[in-house]
Formats: structure tokens, C-alpha cells, sequence
């Protein structure tokens, strides 16, 4: 665990009056106690009518936390799960920051519930501390004698809700080390019946996502943007949208790269937007093709690279390579991919009575917008407010290092009088040519494999786009020139490979990059899983004992790999593959956790291919809600594979060639006829879920397809244009 | 112009020009959220509601072809046999993971098993192969369709 809890202290206060009893952990350390609700960094909340809910510092985008954190405060105060609700907390990084991103608020990574296992139970065993005392005081008893369970106190001949001792509870001091319950006594953590908090408002219609923010009086506003990256808008003309019911007007953004166009409702605004024309500067937008790109990086492949990312012997590797028994070598290109989420970019600004702002949006990272707007509004920190709404998806879309849509909803606002709530809404075609991207990556390997088909030498060349260079986030993950999130996963594989090299170049962005669920484990597994395949392929050994063999000793990320690696072999049924069915098998570390997944395909590449099944072994440490985790990676897996059997985003002279989803046709349920998920039992830290599933995805599926085929293993993504047909 | 609709039992007086999808006409008229926006070109399916029964995108369905017909949206499928089967499978299997699609993806499985109240994994993928779902929850709306099923049987 790399949360150091120890140095934590508990605070805790009372909305007397209310008789609410909230319990937080302050990130920073021991601050003396307030009675103000608002400086005490509550995760919990109890009522005196007994009713519990946790305040999830991260955003729900299906991935689970509003269950996870809810999970961990229900445990350690005995509740049922039905016991307890929860509520998104407001946008406050000196209470509610992730412990992984320092003085920022927000979810990516795969942190929630790794920085969150701590900190939230130790404030529901605070809470149940408090709780516990103040019903012994009241009955002149010693805590030692009482329990609490599903709401109720007692020991000692006495008995009653816990919510009768709210008031009391919330006028003592918060242990500073409350005891957390043993693993042993967990009902709820590793429970795999547990289930989600939040499936039957998504069942029922009744969820709120952000596009369902109704505000009074409130307009909406659509952008009318430049066909390529860098347009600025000189002027419009809306005649054509003025006889349009419901279209309010027109204006041009103030750093010009757009034109907002507002309405009364939504149709209104799409119908006013089709209908403007807009004379457009191109003179210092984008004009590049995705084919120029794919050249620029093809070409750096075979060129010196310029970061030697280890600091490795080059020259060493080359000699190994030159006295190699065989060389195994590919070249791999990965196209720009959309992330696509189903509910499409939006989010709605309103001014407040007092004078602030407040923005309704399924933020990711509240911290990001919020900044921004003290800027764009001049306004103190403390007048504006983030509601955080539950979001249709995210895949990293929802966090920018500029907080794209949420200053654009800023300047559409700032354009207006003020008086009017204005909600932002971008269209399917807006998400799929808005500029952000997984970035576009090559890479060239070369594997030395000596007479007896071990590994004696690798090179391997990275050239790409970087995401984090000119952003906020570049101190942070850039070091010596190299982007961590252009080589992670491959140059700190846990392979043990002798004679390594890795080299990256990076080739100038042609449009916006940004994280993409996995980030740049979306091509680094690709690629070391299929070099791993090929070399164990030329070595005639199995894919599974070759991988076996490069993970020897006793090193933890070896040994959980290697035990990821045997599950999903022994589930798979690895070898014995029914007549007319292929495997493949990849594994991959990332966000701190393991995971092998094996693909069992029928047909082959010229016949077409059909994924029969996938398996899936996952090792992410304890695991607080097993059922959740075998979702993300079903939902993981599908989405390595969907995007890498027929998805990429082009450029044309800078413009997106596609517009809607039937030109990004997205994983359909026909696509993979099975997965199957176990979770490797363990007393190790909770790591990421999220992500990880993603990586060895579509790399088990490309080795599946060259094991039916014999030779065939797909280099250049998507497979569906790269020889591959799928039925 | 006024228009009236029938939606979920009840008749509603509506202002909407003729050729609006009826899809903005539920969300931003009625105001009622369900029904979500994903594409609006038919190629998601979460705007899928019933018209007389049937499931049908509402982002290609002009709100004056459906002055007659009986609308059915998800916050009406509590009260219908086979949607509350399949809500209840639904949360027993944990199908949801965003839910943005859900709703669209609960509209076309009550359609499926209303024509076909057994289906096979084949017609399941054949008959929800237009919803797509970007968090991939695939395989437990194909369990959840047939605990459906099984619920409807018992």
C-alpha cells in the first residue's frame, strides 16, 4: 500500500442542528477540529434517522466507485448494503484528492479504489468508533461491550439505532487510529454477491447523467467548428437559421475557434447549427493526412532514435542481434482511435445567486475545470461549484489537461448576459472529429533468439505522438525527454529480456492526443505480447512455457504474472482447444495489476474469424467487489477488441474522415460470443481494474488468428483492413 | 405547432414543429430522461422506445408519423410484464456498468422476448446486434435476456 495512513488524523464535526454525524480522513494530516461541516472532509454521512451515505470523491462512469467506496464504508460499520447511499462530493482537492495525483481531484489511472481503500475505512471505523462511545456513555457501559450491526447497537442488556447516538457521536473527537475490521470478519469486501449501489436507477430510466440536466430557463448551446484542427472562425452568416423555431443567436467564440450557436432546445440548435455558414481562417490550421503521419513515423522507425529510454548499451544489443541464431522481426503501426463514450460530451454552466458559478458535469477532474474558471470568471475558488453528475462513459475522453468542453461551455456562457443557464451539448459527430485521440504509434522489434531459442538480444523502436508534452501534466510524466505514456509497458516490462534496447522518437501531434483507456499499454502490449508469440514460435516452444521462462524467480510482478499466466491457461483449457479452434494468449501488467487472457477463435483470417470465447485471469490484489471486477474486464477486453478488429480515426488535409458511429462501427454483442473472468485471490493492496483488461486483449485475439492461420501475425491496425476478415 | 401524443398511458399536448425526432420531443418537451440521445442517426439504439408495441429509434422518428400510435418509453416498463422481468434480471446480473445504453438496450430486449419469448444466444445477438453498448456489457445483457426468460416462464 503506498497510502501511508499512519500520519493521518480524523476529524470530525456536527451540522448540529441536523444532527448529522460526518467523519473524513484530511488528506494532508491532523487539522484541529471544526464544528463546520464544510472543513472537515466528510466520507461519511449519518443522520439521526439512521440513514448512511458516502461521499464518493470519484466520478461514476460504469467502472464502479459509487459501489467500491460505498462497499468499504458499509464494511466497517456493519451495515447491509442496502443501508447505505451515496452522493458525489462537491469539487474541494484540499478534502477530497486523489492520494495518487497530490493536490488534485479526479479519477484516471485505474486509482479509485487504490488510493481509496484506506481513507475510506478508516473513516466508516471512525464513525462506527464515535457511535459505539457515545451509546456506552449514554448507558454508562464500556464500548468494549457493545456492537453494532445493520444499524443497531447493543451489548450490555441494551439496544438501539445507531441514529439515536448521531448528536452525541458528532460532539467527541474522532479517534486518530481507528481499528479497522479484519479481513476475516469482511461480510462485504471480497463478497462477490454484492451488488452494484446504482443498477436499478440505470435500469429504470431514472438515473441523471449530465445531458439529463434540465436547469430553468436554461438555453442550449452548440459549437459550430472548423473542418480541421487550428480553423478560427472569421465571420457567419445565420440567415438560414433564423427561421429556425427556437434559435436564439449566434456568436463567435472568443479565442475564435468556434461559433456557438444557442436555442431553446436541442433540436433547435442542431437544425440553427446545420443551417449557419461560417467563413473559416485555415491559415494555420491542420492540413496534414493520417497517411503523412503514418509516414513521418514509419520513416523515424528506421531513423537513429532519438531517446535511448533506459540508458541502455545500444551497441550491445546490435552484437547480441548480430550473433543471434535467428532474428525475429515485425513492424507495428497503431492507428488515431476516438474513445467514443456513449453519452456524448456535454455539460451545463449556470451563475448562482451569490455571485459564483456553478457547472453541473460528469467531471472527471473536477480540479481541471475549476482552476480554469477562477481564470475565465475571475472569480475566487470558493465561488464555484461543481455538481457532479453520473456519466455515460468516459475512456479517458472526460479529462483533458485544458478542460476542453468545459471552458468551451465557459465561453459560450461568458458570451451571454448571464441571466440564462446555458448547457453545452456536443453530437456524436462532434465527439468523433473533436480532436482527441489515442495517439498514432509505430513500432519496429527485432529479437535475437539464440540456437537453444532463448532471447539474447531486443530492440525496440517507438515513435509516436506524445500525450503529454505541452500539457500541464509534462513535469509530471516526462523525464529526460522521454514520455512515460509513449513506453510504458513495454520498456519496463517485467519480461526478463537480456540484451534490451528501447528507443523513442516522437513525431509532431497532427491533432490533439490523449489518454485512451490504458493508455500506452493500447499498442506497448500489443506489441510485446505478439514479439513474444513470434519469438516463441521461431523457438518451437509453447507461447504459454516460453512466456513461462522469461518469468522466472521470485519477484513479485514475475510471480503474479506467471500466476495470472497459469489460471487462464488452466481455465482456458490452453492446448486443448476444441477441432476447429485457435488460441492465443497474452499478459500484461499495467495500473499495477496483471492480467492473461487467452482468445479462442473459430475460422481464420481469409475464411473469417469468429471469437468464440475469451478467458480471463486478473490479479488486482484484494479484490473489495469481485463481481465489478469480472465486469471491467469483460467490458476491457471488449473494448481492446472492438477498436482493434475494424476502428481508426483518418485524417484528410487535416479533417476527420468519419463522422458517426457507421464509419467507427463500435464493438456489437455479436462480436464475442463469450468471456470468462477469474480473479486470482489475494491480501495484496487493491490495484487498478479499470484498464487493465484492455491491453492483452486484442494482442490474444491477433495470436489466436496467427496460430489458425500459421503464419499471419497482424502488425498494422485495424485487423479488418489488415488481412484479417471477421465473420 | 400543438400537437398531442399518447405516451405511456397518458395524452400529452406537445409544441414541436413538424420533421423533430421524436426523441427531443420526450427529452427536452416532456423532459423525461430516459431515453437517451447516442448518435442520432439510428446506429446506437439507446434512444430505442416502443411505438405500439415495437421497438423503434426515436432519433429517426418524426413526431407527426406518430400522432396515433401508443409510445412507450423505460420509465413506463415497470408496469409491463416482460419489462419488469427483464429490469429484474437486469439488476440481479449487474448488467449495467455507465447505464447510458440501457435504456435502449432494456426497450429492444423487451421487444425481443415479447416475439420470441425463448430466444436462443443466436437470435438474441441477431435481434440487439443495432444497440451498442460502449462499455461492452454484452455478455450480461445476453444472460440478462435469458434470466428473463426465466423469470417470465416461472
Amino acid at each position: 500500500m503506498t497510502v501511508n495512513t499512519s500520519r493521518r488524523g480524523f476529524l470530525k464535526g456536527a451540522a448540529a442542528a441536523a444532527a448529522v454525524l460526518y467523519v473524513g480522513v484530511r488528506p494532508t494530516g491532523p487539522v484541529a477540529a471544526s464544528t463546520a461541516a464544510s472543513h472537515i472532509n466528510p466520507f461519511v454521512k449519518i443522520a439521526s434517522d439512521g440513514s448512511v451515505t458516502a461521499i464518493v470523491k470519484h466520478f461514476e462512469k460504469g467502472q464502479g466507485p459509487a459501489t467500491g467506496l460505498s462497499t468499504l464504508i458499509a464494511e466497517e460499520l456493519n451495515l447491509r448494503m442496502d443501508q447505505i447511499n451515496y452522493a458525489f462530493a462537491p469539487s474541494n482537492p484540499q478534502l477530497y484528492a486523489n492520494l495518487a495525483f497530490g493536490q488534485f481531484q479526479g479519477t484516471g489511472g485505474s486509482t479509485a479504489m487504490a488510493n481509496s481503500y484506506m481513507q475510506y475505512r478508516q473513516a466508516g471505523a471512525a464513525a462506527r468508533e464515535m457511535l459505539l462511545q457515545s451509546a456506552a456513555n449514554a448507558w454508562g457501559v464500556e464500548a468494549s461491550s457493545l456492537t453494532m450491526s445493520e444499524g443497531v447497537i447493543s451489548g450490555a442488556g441494551n439496544s438501539a439505532p445507531m441514529g439515536e447516538f448521531v448528536e452525541a457521536a458528532a460532539a467527541l473527537d474522532a479517534p486518530a487510529e481507528p481499528k479497522l475490521k479484519d479481513a476475516a470478519e469482511f461480510t462485504l469486501i471480497g463478497n462477490p454477491d454484492v451488488r452494484r449501489i446504482d443498477s436499478k436507477i440505470k435500469t429504470d430510466g431514472s438515473a441523471l447523467f449530465g445531458m439529463d440536466i434540465f436547469l430553468p430557463n436554461q438555453m442550449v448551446a452548440m459549437i459550430a467548428r472548423p473542418e480541421s484542427r487550428g480553423g478560427l472562425a472569421v465571420s457567419f452568416d445565420d440567415s438560414g437559421a433564423q427561421g429556425i423555431k427556437g434559435y436564439i443567436r449566434a456568436a463567435i467564440l472568443p479565442n475564435k475557434a468556434g461559433v456557438a450557436v444557442y436555442a431553446e432546445n436541442t433540436w433547435a440548435a442542431m437544425q440553427a447549427r446545420d443551417a449557419l455558414s461560417v467563413e473559416w481562417d485555415t491559415s494555420a490550421a491542420e492540413k496534414r493526412s493520417s497517411d503523412e503521419i503514418k509516414a513521418e513515423i514509419m520513416a523515424a522507425l528506421d531513423a537513429a532514435p532519438t531517446y535511448n529510454v533506459n540508458k541502455s548499451d545500444q551497441a550491445a544489443t546490435q552484437a547480441a542481434l548480430d550473433g543471434a541464431a535467428q532474428v525475429v522481426e515485425q513492424t507495428f503501426y497503431f492507428p488515431l482511435l476516438a474513445h467514443a463514450p456513449m453519452e456524448p460530451i456535454n455539460c451545463t454552466i449556470e451563475a448562482t445567486a451569490d455571485g459564483g458559478i456553478r457547472l453541473h458535469d460528469g467531471a472527471q477532474m473536477p480540479t481541471g475545470p475549476h482552476f480554469a474558471y477562477t481564470q475565465i470568471f475571475d472569480l475566487p475558488f470558493e465561488k464555484i461549484e461543481i455538481n457532479t453528475l453520473l456519466t455515460g462513459g468516459s475512456f479517458g475522453r472526460r479529462v483533458t489537461p485544458e478542460a476542453d468542453y468545459q471552458v468551451e461551455a465557459a465561453l459560450a456562457f461568458v458570451m451571454t448576459d448571464r441571466s440564462r443557464p446555458v448547457k453545452l451539448v456536443w453530437s456524436r459527430e462532434d465527439d468523433l472529429r473533436g480532436g482527441y485521440y489515442r495517439p498514432a504509434f509505430g513500432h519496429k522489434v527485432r529479437v535475437g533468439l539464440d540456437a537453444d531459442g532463448n532471447i539474447v538480444g531486443w530492440d525496440h523502436r517507438i515513435a509516436g505522438q506524445s500525450i503529454m508534452k505541452g500539457t500541464a501534466f509534462e513535469s509530471f510524466a516526462v523525464h529526460d525527454g522521454v514520455d512515460h505514456s509513449s513506453v510504458e509497458g513495454a520498456a519496463d516490462s517485467p519480461y526478463q529480456i537480456p540484451g534490451a534496447f528501447f528507443g523513442l522518437t516522437d513525431v509532431e501531434k497532427a491533432t490533439s492526443t490523449l489518454w485512451w483507456r490504458a493508455v500506452g499499454h493500447t499498442h506497448t502490449a500489443y506489441v510485446m505480447e505478439v514479439m513474444m508469440d513470434m519469438a516463441a514460435k521461431a523457438a518451437g516452444q509453447d507461447p504459454v512455457a516460453f512466456r513461462l521462462a522469461h518469468l522466472q524467480g521470485d519477484g513479485a510482478d514475475q510471480t503474479r504474472l506467471r500466476g495470472v499466466l497459469e489460471l487462464a491457461a488452466e481455465k482456458a483449457g490452453w492446448g486443448a482447444a476444441p477441432a476447429g479452434r485457435a488460441q492465443g494468449v497474452a499478459i500484461h501488467k499495467s495500473f499495477g495489476s496483471f492480467v492473461a487472457e487467452v482468445a479462442e477463435i473459430s475460422g481464420n483470417a481469409n475464411d473469417g474469424v469468429k471469437i468464440e470465447k475469451v478467458t480471463c485471469a486478473v490479479d488486482c490484489g484484494v479484490a473489495v467487489n469481485p463481481d465489478i471486477i469480472k465486469a471491467q474486464m469483460e467490458g476491457g477486453i471488449g473494448y481492446g477488441i472492438g477498436h482493434n478488429m475494424r476502428d481508426q480515426i483518418t485524417l484528410t488535409e487535416g479533417a476527420v474522415d468519419q463522422y458517426n458511429f457507421p464509419d467507427y462501427e463500435p464493438l456489437r454483442i455479436s462480436d464475442i460470443a463469450a468471456i470468462d473472468v477469474h480473479i486470482v485471490a489475494s491480501t495484496e493492496a487493491p490495484t487498478g481494474v479499470g484498464e487493465p483488461g484492455t491491453p492483452p486483449a486484442a494482442p490474444a485475439l491477433a495470436n489466436a488468428i496467427a496460430a489458425a492461420s500459421g503464419t499471419v501475425h497482424v502488425g498494422v491496425l485495424p485487423m479488418d483492413e489488415n488481412g484479417v476478415s471477421f465473420v | 405547432m400543438a400537437l398531442t401524443l399518447k405516451l405511456n398511458g397518458k395524452t400529452h399536448e406537445v409544441e414541436a414543429e413538424p420533421g423533430t425526432p421524436l426523441l427531443w420531443v420526450i427529452r427536452d418537451e416532456l423532459q423525461m430522461t430516459g431515453t437517451k440521445f447516442g448518435c442520432g442517426v439510428a446506429s446506437c439504439g439507446a434512444c430505442t422506445v416502443h411505438i405500439d408495441g415495437v421497438p423503434a429509434r426515436s432519433c429517426q422518428t418524426y413526431i407527426e408519423d406518430v400522432a396515433d400510435a401508443e409510445i412507450t418509453t423505460i420509465e413506463a416498463m415497470s408496469e409491463d410484464k416482460i419489462g419488469a422481468a427483464v429490469q429484474q434480471a437486469w439488476v440481479e446480473l449487474d448488467v449495467v456498468q455507465c447505464g447510458y445504453c440501457q435504456s435502449g438496450q432494456i426497450m429492444s430486449a423487451v421487444g425481443l422476448l415479447a416475439e420470441n419469448p425463448k430466444p436462443s444466444a443466436q437470435e438474441i445477438d441477431d435481434y440487439m446486434n443495432g444497440n451498442a453498448c460502449r462499455c461492452a456489457t454484452y455478455q450480461r445483457i445476453r444472460a440478462g435476456i435469458q434470466r428473463a426468460s426465466e423469470i417470465l416462464e416461472a
